[in-house]
């Protein structure tokens, strides 16, 4: 499941970037940065509550796949600018870190 | 051995929002260089980590990379508080960034950890009043 498909089934905004041909691998969640920089792994989602631009920095330098913001954040502006200048992808759920993590181990069951 | 390849990076103590952005600089030179992806990880978590401290605790500072045939150093020297008690700094989980810091998901006391759990070699020159420089080199 690439992460169009993902997107699409569940119900994720695109906030930057385009999911287009994007695959993925892997989920972190976490909003502590340095924790996140040891653990996100290239192609990962990272799920996090932080919407400003460091955010932005981390998924750049760990390659992850796309960020997901949970539980309705916002990206700030300048982190917007940020992500779209580094071509980074940033989805947006209403759901909580936990629902989130629950739907995509949902719809990866079965993945290879 | 051939002259190293040098990069030099001011890092603005003021701004938060473009914290990162010598890192970030720095990876996509070591890309284009066509460094394997696990050094430029390596590279990269340390010299970020090292940017943030200098933004956090020092106002800013410099911050020079040298790719050499066999090593990566990165030199990170600021002219901030120094630090008092380097081995405690140096635990997992410590941290003095104050509570605005945390707020933008910084102060998880992983910096310094993540700086010598991801390079080969870390030394930290440091004088408390007088400044920081922290020499980090990732093996080829």
């Amino acid at each position: 499941m690439n992460l169009t498909e993902l997107s699409a089934r569940l119900g994720l905004e695109t906030v930057s970037g385009s999911t287009e041909g994007r695959e993925w691998r892997g989920v972190y969640a976490g909003d502590l940065l340095s924790r996140a920089m040891s653990h996100v792994k290239a192609d990962n989602l990272w799920i996090t509550i932080m919407p400003n631009a460091n955010v932005v920095a981390v998924a750049s330098l760990t390659e992850a796949a796309a960020v997901i913001l949970a539980e309705g954040v916002e990206l700030l502006p300048d982190a917007l600018d940020a992500a779209e200048d580094n071509g980074i992808i940033v989805l947006s759920s209403k759901h909580t870190v936990f629902e989130l993590c629950a739907a995509i181990y949902e719809a990866s069951r079965g993945r290879a | 051995m051939s002259e190293p390849i040098r990069f030099h990076y001011d890092v603005d103590g003021e701004n938060f929002t473009s914290a990162g952005e010598a890192s970030v600089a720095v990876k996509k030179k070591l890309r284009q260089l066509g460094y394997p992806p696990d050094v430029i990880r390596k590279v990269s978590i340390a010299m970020y980590e090292g940017e943030i401290n200098m933004v956090i605790h020092a106002n800013g500072g410099a911050a020079d990379v040298e790719v050499y045939d066999d090593r990566i150093v990165i030199i990170l020297a600021d002219h901030g508080p120094g630090i008092p008690n380097v081995e405690l700094a140096m635990q997992e989980g410590y941290s003095t960034a104050r509570d605005n810091i945390r707020a933008l998901g910084f102060g998880a006391g992983m910096g310094l950890p993540n700086m010598k759990k991801y390079t080969d070699d870390m030394k930290i020159d440091t004088e408390v009043g007088v400044g920081t420089t922290i020499t980090m080199t990732v093996d080829l």
